[in-house]
């Protein structure tokens, strides 16, 4: 403790983030997500380097089997699938940040307006909420691709509108939770706007949790797109997606069982990985394991 | 008690018809008729019409709407399939034992392996095993439920050919379709008990239970487990509220004419009223279970349970 030029003491201000950083270095399958991950954005960044057309087909090729030239094989129309796969990455790892982002966003200034405001408007969102819980998420986000049609965005938007209310539910209670604390009470005794007060004390007080939430939701993300793009509501098949390559390649899976064990071992790394991550950085943000 | 039951039915009448209006304006919304679809490629405008008017989708949203809501809710009735013009209850009706067999025998075996594993870790908290079994746990979370489906099938029926990859009749045709649902399942819940268990185990009652001379797979399944088990049995209820909706990815996978496979052949064809029927019987299984899983809570836990009969 060192005294500033008025004479009170003042403490050294330690932040929070270094801090994170140190316990988060620490957890070892944390690291391991996170190195995953970036190798991962790197891939998908770097495809357009391959060697191969995701798209050119060329019949003499179709489904060979790993070779020096074609690491993971060809498919039925002789293209390249680890090609395939890596653009699938863009798209894939793209789509499911998006469509979280998207519900985040959403679903944050949405619950943050019903804890903050609570009466008449608290009960509209959190009954229109409620419907939407009471679809399961995946059938949701089924029925909302299929009404929109095939495509990327689309299939985007099926996914974040199936997320949305579960971050209204996490900001809603969190709020609530901090609503009562006296700093709420002074910031608006000096005349704090409301929105001033959700913006700068109650949502930076709620990111710990939101942060886990996103992590594993990205995961689940990738997850319920490639269904989609499986079942055929999503992205359908000449594009180099992980779920439509799934799907034409189960056609092929007593010959060739190749064309669906790769794809589908993209889906499972990435989600993996953000898996790791998620539970890595929870333990680094709790405040009841810091030692 | 039952106060509190009739208040929680009772809310649930006004989400069920939020649920009807949503899916009902968004199948309203989609672009294209369902007519054209049904009529092929080469129908004449007149043909198309004269089915549109036949199944009554020429009449204005808000008739259509209130029809269908009105012979739910007087008579039970949730229209005609499009394509097999046969009551879309019957059809429910038809394909839901598939279902509820499948969801039962999973989140059987789901929670007794899932809360195996999770005691196991946490008793041995950081040892090879707890450190082996949760990143098992992060792989299976991590896995498409298609794709474990797909290489299960290639594995066990098309390389060794020891099960049937289609269909639903005997135990054997059970199997796979079985540890696919419940990969993610165990995976969830396991994690779950795990870090319950954790919390609980620390408390000064077992050291207490320790100290007078308590026998640790008393202590373990007794002292801890039963206070650990209330966010567990949430889980499990969640699980099981999802999987009675029908396993639509696993169904079509397996050829197994239950609820989820109903539903994405309704979605395909635009039979929209299968589709809202079948989406509505789900919404409220899934109220029914989540409502199920609050009543165990107070019937638990007497904290809770003392809340309510006050």
């Amino acid at each position: 403790m060192t005294e500033n030029k008025q004479g009170q003491p003042s403490y050294k201000k330690r932040s929070t983030l270094p801090e994170v950083w140190r316990r988060f270095k620490k957890n070892r399958r944390a690291v391991v997500g996170l190195v995953i991950l970036v190798i991962l954005i790197l891939v998908a960044a770097f495809a357009n380097f391959l060697p191969y057309d995701p798209y050119k087909q060329s019949p003499s090729e179709a489904l060979q089997t790993s070779s020096w030239s074609h690491l993971m094989g060809t498919d039925e129309f002789g293209r390249d699938i680890l090609t395939r796969v890596c653009y699938g990455a863009r798209l894939s790892i793209f789509i499911a940040f998006l469509a979280t982002a998207f519900a985040c966003v959403t679903g944050t200034i949405l619950g943050a307006i019903a804890g903050y405001y609570g009466k008449k408007v608290e009960t509209i969102i959190m009954r229109v909420m409620d419907i939407l819980l009471a679809i399961p998420n995946m059938l949701l986000a089924i029925v909302v691709a299929a009404v929109l049609g095939a495509g990327a965005f689309n299939m985007m938007l099926a996914v974040a509108i199936s997320n949305v209310p579960h971050y209204v539910r996490l900001m809603r209670s969190a709020v609530l939770s901090i609503q009562g604390q006296e700093y709420i009470e002074a910031s608006r005794s000096v005349g704090a706007t409301d929105w001033y007060i959700i913006k700068s004390h109650i949502i930076p007080n709620c990111l710990a949790p939101l942060i886990v939430q996103v992590t594993t939701r990205v995961g689940a993300a990738i997850l319920i797109c490639s269904s989609l793009s499986f079942i055929g509501v999503g992205i359908s098949p000449p594009t180099a997606e992980w779920g439509a390559m799934l799907s034409k390649g189960k056609d092929f899976l007593r010959e060739f069982p190749h064309l669906t064990v790769w794809p589908g071992l993209a889906i499972m790394i990435t989600a993996f990985a953000l898996n790791m991550l998620g539970d890595g950085l929870r333990d680094a943000l709790d405040p009841k394991l810091k030692t | 008690m039952a106060k509190y039951i009739f208040k929680r039915l009772l809310l649930m009448i006004p989400i069920m018809i939020g649920v009807i209006w949503l899916i009902f304006s968004m199948l309203y919304l989609t672009p294209g008729s369902p007519a054209a679809y049904m009529m092929g490629d080469g129908a004449s405008e007149e043909a198309i019409a004269e089915l549109e008017t036949e199944l009554g989708l020429d009449q204005p949203y808000l008739v259509r709407f209130g029809k269908f809501l009105k012979d739910f809710l007087l008579h039970g009735d949730l229209g005609i399939s499009y394509t097999t013009k046969l009551p879309v209850l019957d059809m429910i009706k038809a394909a839901y034992p598939n279902t509820l067999v499948l969801a039962s025998v999973s989140i059987l075996f789901s929670a007794f392996v899932g809360i195996s594993i999770g005691i196991i870790s946490a008793v041995r908290q950081y040892s090879w095993v707890d450190n082996l079994s949760m990143s098992v746990l992060i792989v299976l979370i991590s896995m498409p439920t298609f794709w474990l489906g797909l290489l299960l099938i290639l594995l066990f029926s098309l390389r060794l050919k020891w099960l049937p990859s289609s269909g639903l009749g005997s135990m054997a045709q059970l199997i796979l379709p079985t540890l696919t649902i419940s990969a993610s399942n165990i995976a969830s819940i396991a994690r779950m008990t795990r870090s319950s268990m954790l919390e609980v185990i620390r408390s000064d009652y077992i050291v207490t239970a320790r100290a007078k001379g308590q026998s640790e797979w008393k202590i373990v399944m007794h002292h801890a487990l039963r206070n650990a088990l209330l966010p567990v049995i949430a889980t499990i209820g969640l699980s099981f509220g999802m999987l009675l909706g029908g396993s639509i990815v696993t169904e079509s996978i397996f050829s197994i004419s239950g609820l989820g496979k109903l539903l994405i052949e309704a979605i395909k064809a635009r039979n929209y009223p299968v589709v809202q029927g079948g989406v509505l019987c789900i919404a409220i299984v899934f109220c029914f279970i989540n409502l199920i899983v609050d009543l165990i809570y107070a019937f638990v836990d007497p904290r809770v349970k003392s809340q309510y009969t006050k």
